[in-house]
């Protein structure tokens, strides 16, 4: 009975026509799966960026608290000429806890006093320390000094402690809360761009951290990285892609060039402590040794993109400049190279990327430390961000949180940055 | 092309004049060592830096038996000076110390930290003594007749009927971290010594090789263990020796879960599963009470006063040793030392308590610091 509504004799075209709709159907199917698929990736990725930034922004600002300081010799333990060895040993924080004392006369009992002390950073005594060096007529005055707040008292002033929670529970107290209100009431607190957190190195008080040991030792090993791995990376490129000949010890090089750009990087970091810490005795810790071992994990990559780069240039361009009586080495080295070389640097450019985010190699050298030093050179011990990132990520230091994921911006930027420079790289040379 | 040689020659040059330089001297005390020690000797060496005219000394966290490795390479500006850890140096890497020319070390008691349980705050708060921690997550526990089986407890009411009828389910650090190590021994040791017949195992000497093989056939351990225990030792093993096998082994049945040497990791998770019980250092749990706390093991929790007192069963001592071969030659190992030990550091008040380390009694703070002052080297 069914049979009797559908037509006897279907032609092509009514069968193609039935079907139709069909297929219009799961092509939007189709296309529907892969704007799904887009966009779960873009909603984690901006669960993970709104997580981080949300996380970090706080880290950019510092508080500090205006707090008058009787900078009196006595009790800076100075006499009355004193010499510049002198001053720098003085008794500031004496001076500091006089002046925060003298601001709440009715604070009283060891642990009420301790509490208080603890509105300001350990680093604020250093910070007088180096304003009186600079101008040693301070001395013998009183004077309102913005001294840096501690990151537990910063955390309060930011807003990041909610109201109400008990007080068993929380780092500030009832009291120091009561405290900086009333400071805060009387204008002697002040939020500040937080320059410490790239002109100092790491520390072990949230608001004493920075990242420019991490960012100098970034920028070091990757300049030692760039210096041996692109060299050597573009000539082992040019020499199998334009000179080697075909056989079987080029294949097994080619496989092994593969197959080294998929060892994970640990293995890498094993090595550069085998080779260049123990048998070439290279200090550790050092940017020089970094950039070595991340050169090996680079090389590959470049090598490989390089040889795609130059493989793709035209045959063409050499026939005719052979044609015209090039020799092998100038065909490449004035026309096919500069053909290739938007690739070529756009391939090194993400090798550098990805060797600036790299981690796992670099505990094993040593760059998993603590160094507060900024580094001068290649073998002075440095750290690296991803390193930063980590060693800050493990302190049991609550404000260290924001600190992480600040650093996780910085290093995103740069990260970022690079590779937008490869993006226009190419743009700019591919159109020639 | 005109880069190659260029470059080239920069780096030739480069690696030329590091080795030279970093053979010759250095002028940074370079530390190595326990990742429990890293967060007190950060402290000490920031503020050492910022308060002298010395270089602030770099710290390398590799653990406390990277450390000592190497630690115990030789003499010279290519090793490190000092090494933090968190167990005392054992006899083997004393040894090998000495075979290199390290020969006169300085070893210096800082302090105690705890190890703490804890559970989320929103959840009640764990009781536990360490013998229901040992049968919680012992690999093989005695069964019903006085053989070891593999541990059938799913629940903490399985274990002790006082405990809640919650799954087992312990985050804790993997083998590689000190804190492991610590916790296999105070705790787990701990706990299977309650149990009559492993405590009697474990006090057996080596002479006494019938009886161990007897409590090992009580046990229903394989007699070949013995042999093999032998053999890798070198001698007759202890009574000990075999207890230590039984009881410092953890569940691999998903019971206890390696959640990484990233403590502030452990307590996110708990935070997050309120049925999860953790395992790090006092100074996270210290830090972030807000979201976890403390559980009682034998009736004490974990605080700042309990574990001074020693009255918190799990708790280790800390070290640092130093290589006197280097003071002197490299500046400030023995100022930097000299801080490490004083009042304004390690006293009840110092700096160091207030991040979580657990000083030492007044007296015992007083001899280490002589003895740092003098140098006094350790002997075996």
């Amino acid at each position: 009975m069914n049979n009797m509504s559908k037509p006897r004799s279907a032609t092509p075209t009514d069968a193609i026509r039935a079907s139709l709709k069909k297929r219009y159907a799961r092509e939007r199917r189709f296309q529907w799966y892969g704007r799904l698929a887009v966009l779960t990736g873009f909603v984690f990725l901006f669960i993970l960026l709104a997580d981080i930034v949300s996380k970090g922004t706080p880290a950019f600002t510092q508080h500090y608290i205006k707090v008058s300081v009787d900078l009196d010799p006595a009790t800076l333990g100075l006499p009355a000429e004193p010499s510049r060895e002198q001053l720098y040993s003085a008794d500031y924080l004496g001076a500091i806890k006089a002046g925060l004392r003298a601001m709440f006369p009715d604070v009283s009992g060891r642990k009420e006093k301790q509490q208080l002390y603890r509105l300001l950073s350990m680093g604020a005594e250093y910070n007088l320390r180096d304003k009186v060096l600079d101008d040693p007529r301070l001395i013998g005055h009183s004077s309102e000094f913005w001294l840096r707040a501690h990151a537990e008292a910063g955390s309060y002033l930011k807003g990041q402690i909610p109201a109400g929670s008990p007080e068993a529970d929380r780092k500030v107290k009832d009291l120091q809360i009561a405290w900086l209100d009333q400071l805060r009431a009387e204008g002697r607190t002040e939020s500040r761009f937080n320059t410490t957190f790239f002109t100092q190195g790491d520390s072990r008080e949230p608001e004493m951290a920075g990242i420019r040991v991490a960012l100098y030792g970034s920028f070091f090993t990757l300049v030692v990285t760039f210096l041996i791995a692109f060299p050597i990376g573009v000539s082992a490129a040019v020499y199998l892609e334009e000179f080697a000949p075909r056989n079987r010890l080029t294949d097994l090089i080619e496989i092994n060039i593969n197959n080294l750009a998929a060892v994970p990087s640990i293995v890498f970091g094993l090595l550069g402590l085998a080779v260049f810490i123990n048998f070439f005795e290279l200090p550790r810790s050092a940017p020089l040794v970094g950039g070595i071992v991340l050169s090996l994990m680079t090389l590959p990559t470049i090598i490989i993109t390089s040889r795609a780069a130059i493989q793709a240039v035209s045959p063409s361009i050499r026939q005719a400049a052979l044609g015209v009586g090039a020799s092998k080495l100038q065909t490449v080295v004035h026309h096919v190279l500069p053909v290739a070389m938007p690739g070529i640097l756009t391939g090194s450019i993400i090798g550098m990327a990805q060797a600036l985010g790299e981690s796992a190699p670099l505990l094993m050298i040593g760059m998993v430390a603590f160094i507060m030093e900024v580094p001068g050179g290649v073998t002075d011990p440095a750290t690296v961000l991803p390193v930063q990132i980590f060693l800050w990520a493990d302190s049991p230091e609550r404000g260290f949180t924001e600190k992480t994921s600040a650093a996780i911006m910085v290093l995103m930027g740069f990260l970022i940055l690079m590779n937008a420079f490869a993006i226009f790289l190419r743009r700019r040379f591919e159109r020639k | 092309m005109k880069k190659h040689p260029v470059s080239a020659v920069v780096l030739a040059a480069m690696i030329g004049g590091a080795t030279v330089s970093q053979a010759a001297n250095r002028d940074t005390i370079s530390i190595v060592g326990s990742s429990t020690v890293y967060p007190f000797a950060t402290v000490v060496a920031e503020r050492f830096g910022r308060s002298t005219q010395f270089k602030t000394p770099k710290i390398e966290s590799t653990g406390s038996g990277g450390g000592l490795k190497l630690f115990c390479k030789g003499v010279g500006a290519n090793t490190p000076d000092i090494t933090n850890s968190s167990r005392r140096i054992k006899a083997s890497e004393y040894n090998d110390c000495q075979a290199n020319g390290v020969t006169e070390i300085v070893e210096v008691l800082i302090g105690y930290d705890g190890i703490a349980l804890a559970n989320a705050a929103s959840a009640p708060r764990l009781a536990i003594s360490l013998k229901d921690l040992y049968l919680a997550l012992a690999k093989d526990i005695p069964g019903p007749d006085g053989k070891l089986i593999p541990n059938p407890n799913k629940t903490w009411k399985d274990v002790n009927p006082n405990l809640p009828a919650t799954t087992i389910e312990v985050l804790g650090p993997p083998p590689t971290s000190g804190t492991r190590d610590a916790f296999a021994e105070l705790a787990m040791g701990g706990g299977a010594k309650r149990i009559a017949e492993l405590k009697a195992l474990s006090d057996l000497s080596a002479e006494q090789a019938q009886q161990i093989k007897a409590a090992m056939a009580k046990l229903g351990l394989p007699a070949g263990l013995y042999e093999a225990m032998q053999e890798q030792k070198g001698k007759a093993p202890k009574g000990e020796d075999i207890f230590e096998t039984i009881a410092y082994a953890l569940r691999e049945d998903g019971a206890y879960i390696e959640a990484g040497e990233n403590d502030n990791l452990i307590v996110q998770k708990l935070d997050a599963n309120p049925n999860a019980v953790g395992i790090f250092g006092f100074s996270f749990l210290e830090e972030n009470g807000d979201k976890v706390q403390g559980s009682e093991v034998d009736g004490v929790t974990p605080t700042y006063d309990t574990i001074a007192s020693g009255d918190y069963p799990v708790s280790r001592p800390l070290y640092f040793y130093i290589k006197s071969a280097h003071v002197g030659i490299i500046p400030g190992i023995q100022e930097y030392a000299v801080e490490f030990t004083s009042a304004r550091a390690l006293g009840e008040d110092g700096y160091l308590p207030d991040k979580g380390l657990i000083p030492l009694p007044e007296d015992e703070l007083k001899e280490v610091e002589a003895a740092v002052k003098a140098l006094t080297p350790m002997s075996m």
